[in-house]
């Protein structure tokens, strides 16, 4: 099993793959699929919310929304489905504001789900004030879907994220508290889903499941879909710590001794701000995004979250906690 | 080995996918088959392992080489464990094309866990491990064959009987035995006679070491093939073919209201004719044929027909749509069609409620005779139930045994009835049409699939 891993390389080298605009072929299957997994979590469940945070993967879903729901020649017609955002109250300030234009512009309803109000219901007791609100999210999320009674959460989780997401399906069981069992997970055959739920159970949707980063940013790239001015290219005051460029903001000031610097950086994520870190970057474009996917060599989650390093198996259990 | 990845300086981990469609493949093979190793290699050898993903590997390795298997196995259970429990996803492109991973498990629940990665794969991968053959024996067998292993030919065997378009038989290991081209050109004729014998076509038989990466991304000199390594097979697999030949057939998976207003051509607005008329756009994704405007459609199971007034593709006006893409169309006349329905050529479905298939069984509640099940047929649920069970099958022999019951991973020969016809087809001919989901009414759990044979009744 210890294979030996070879210095050569058998691939073309990078000035062979020459950045072109992407051929639609790859991209079309991939909306197809999203489409055809949107107006199926529409279809078979009676309460469908679609979670937007203003994050990329989220603005890529709500624009296959578009074009599942939204006819050409067609006016007045709406989502048939609320957005909702789970706020931690840790935000970046312009995502803030992009979610709020971009939500208006586009004449949709949104629900904001306060992590606060979990705080002050005592439903959530963080350990220390500043601490990462990311996993506590999962409880106001279970909140909102029980007040609002979603039967169903559509997301843009991907498959290539991370290695527990990997094994998720596309139509994800939950059980009455929310939680994931990747044992007990229903074999998904074709496009024949099993959309059969009790009483307080849920489902999760992931309609870009199939898609990797780079495919996120081709199609955003082609679509020309809007995004927060954090994805590009921007000056900003961040901190290096073990590898990583921590943005300094009111949350996460500067420690003592520690050596403030302003670096051209852009996110590649975007979560709660005190555990997200940009990437050194000057792409000033979506199109110089693609460029420097193609080129990266740390995962996304590898370059740009500090909870995700705490341990291997991070994710699985926020997740199986209900987390997203 | 950092430094080593760092010395990759900025090269393209993927690439600029090409003209033909993702490929989804499964890979087969059993525990110790290189399974893990060839799709780390795959994964290492077109970039899509990251610096990061490395670095976690060598701090699991603490000095040891690395193991890439580690990089499949997802779950905090499964490293405790060492197993691997369910089908795990993985992708990476190249200059050519988007490829989707489908990494079935090799041992715990194996049917269910083939099923699950072959349904819907455009290929599969079946590993042959070449250490685990007696090679210098067949030699007194009449046809002079090396015997294969029977997990070669359940692999085989399972993803023909779910109509996987394209099988490829990697033969590993051949960095492990002293003559590699004489072992290959046994191991060759053996997956040749037995792919003759089971009735497959195989898009190829590849010798790799995927430990060395031999023939895996880089060509591998090796008399007695030619052929492309593996990584190039697969780049140039045909799409599968959409079938756009044969009537039109199409599942209505959700009905939108249009709503009341429409913007003509000119961009001027008004109502649509009608007091209280509302449009309806029947969204599905075409199975068959194609639907155009001007059509005359029929409806499933009410009968009623009506012709396409207008049609959608995603968000756009057009004026045809292909098989594999979901069509919106709006008819020329309000009827009744919901969620469930199919739209067809008139005079082309013969719909039926009771029909031989093949059943795999996924649940660990076995099958009952008689009792009712939940069915998922297209995009409508209906009941029905197990009237016999004709055979089990052997599943390295495809044999029909004696059954009276299926168990979990079981593959069986059922008769089955329907609370209600279906328009039916055989699952070798047309995979909408021709299977079914099972669902415990009592779990909710997916037990089983249905891959009809035969229709037994006109209704």
């Amino acid at each position: 099993m210890n294979a030996p891993l070879l210095q050569d390389r058998l691939l073309p080298e990078a000035d062979a793959l020459a950045v072109t605009r992407p051929d639609r072929g790859q991209l079309e299957a991939l909306e197809e699929e999203g489409i055809f997994i949107l107006r199926e979590t529409v279809a078979a469940f009676e309460r469908p919310a679609l979670l937007f945070s203003g994050g990329k993967d989220s603005c890529v879903v709500l624009h296959l929304a578009q074009k599942a729901f939204k006819l050409a020649g067609h006016s007045g017609t709406r989502l048939p489905f609320p957005l909702l955002h789970v706020d931690t109250g840790h935000n970046f300030p312009e995502v803030l504001a992009f979610r709020d234009a971009h939500v208006a512009a586009l004449g949709e309803r949104l629900i904001v789900a306060h992590l606060e109000d979990s705080i002050a219901r005592g439903s959530v007791r963080l350990g220390s004030p500043g601490e990462s609100r990311n996993g506590h999210q999962s409880v106001t999320l279970m909140e909102a879907t029980l007040e609002h009674r979603f039967d169903v959460l559509i997301g843009g989780a991907r498959r290539d994220e991370e290695k527990a997401r990997a094994k998720e399906r596309i139509l994800s069981h939950r059980d009455a508290f929310g939680q994931w069992q990747p044992k007990e997970q229903r074999p998904e055959l074709w496009t024949l889903f099993n959309t059969r739920l009790k009483p307080g159970e849920h489902m999760r949707a992931f309609p870009i499941s199939n898609w990797t980063e780079l495919d996120v940013w081709m199609y955003i790239d082609a679509e020309r879909i809007p995004l927060p001015s954090l994805y590009l290219s921007h000056r900003r005051e961040v901190v290096r710590k073990k590898g990583l460029l921590v943005p300094v903001t009111p949350l996460t000031p500067p420690l003592a001794g520690e050596v403030v610097e302003a670096v051209d950086v852009r996110f590649r994520t975007v979560g709660d701000i005190t555990c997200t870190c940009p990437v050194e970057s000057t792409a000033a474009s979506t199109a110089e995004i693609v460029a420097e996917t193609l080129a990266v060599t740390m995962s996304e989650r590898g370059a740009t979250r500090m909870d995700d390093r705490t341990s291997e198996a991070s994710m699985e259990r926020r997740k199986k906690e209900g987390y997203f | 080995m950092n430094a080593r990845v760092d010395g990759l300086g900025r090269i393209a981990q993927g690439a600029v996918p090409g003209r033909k469609k993702p490929l989804r493949f499964l890979t087969a093979g059993s525990v110790d088959d290189g399974k893990s190793t060839l799709i780390g290699r795959l994964l290492f050898d077109s970039r899509a392992i990251l610096a990061d993903q490395l670095d976690s590997l060598e701090r699991q390795a603490a000095g040891a080489p690395i193991d890439l298997a580690l990089l499949t196995d997802g779950l905090e259970a499964e490293r405790e464990q060492g197993i691997t429990i369910d089908v795990a996803f993985r992708y990476f492109a190249t200059p050519l094309r988007k490829f989707i991973i489908a990494d079935a498990p090799g041992h715990e629940q194996y049917t269910r866990n083939m099923v699950t990665a072959a349904a819907g794969s455009d290929a599969a991968v079946v590993l042959v491990d070449v250490t685990k053959l007696h090679l210098d024996r067949g030699e007194g067998d009449v046809a002079g064959l090396v015997p294969l292993l029977p997990q070669t030919r359940r692999h085989a065997l399972l993803a023909q009987l779910l109509r996987v378009p394209h099988i490829v038989f990697a033969v590993n290991k051949l960095d492990a035995v002293a003559d590699p081209a004489a072992a290959f050109a046994k191991v060759r004729s053996a997956l040749l006679a037995f792919s003759h014998e089971a009735g497959i076509a195989p898009a190829g038989i590849v010798p790799i070491s995927a430990l060395l990466g031999h023939n895996v991304t880089s060509p591998w000199l090796l008399a007695g093939y030619d052929g492309p390594p593996l990584l190039a097979l697969l780049e140039g697999l045909a799409d599968e073919g959409d079938a756009n030949d044969g009537p039109t057939l199409m599942p209505v998976q959700f009905v939108a209201d249009a709503g009341s207003r429409i913007r003509a051509t000119d961009g001027s607005e008004h109502e649509l004719p009608g007091a209280g008329h509302r449009a309806r756009v029947l969204w599905g994704r075409v199975a068959r044929g194609s639907v155009a405007v001007g059509d005359t459609l029929r409806v499933f199971p009410s009968g009623e027909q009506a012709r396409v007034a207008e049609l959608y593709l995603a968000g756009e006006i057009v004026a045809r749509v292909d098989a594999g893409r979901s069509a919106g169309v709006m008819l020329d006349r309000q009827i009744d069609v919901s969620r469930g329905d199919w739209l067809h050529r008139p005079g082309s479905l013969q719909p039926a409620s009771r029909f031989a298939a093949t059943l795999a069984w996924l649940d660990t509640e076995p099958a009952v005779v008689g009792r009712r099940y939940w069915l998922r047929h297209g995009n409508c649920w209906l009941q029905g139930r197990i009237t016999a069970i004709e055979s089990r099958l052997d599943i390295a022999t495809l044999e029909r045994r004696e059954a009276g019951a299926l168990a979990v991973n079981d593959i069986g020969e059922v008769l089955f009835e329907t609370q209600q016809p279906l328009p039916l087809e055989a699952f070798a001919a047309q995979r909408e049409a021709g299977s079914l989901l099972v669902v415990d009414p009592a779990t909710n759990r997916t037990s089983g699939a249905l891959l009809v044979k035969a229709a037994l009744d006109a209704a």
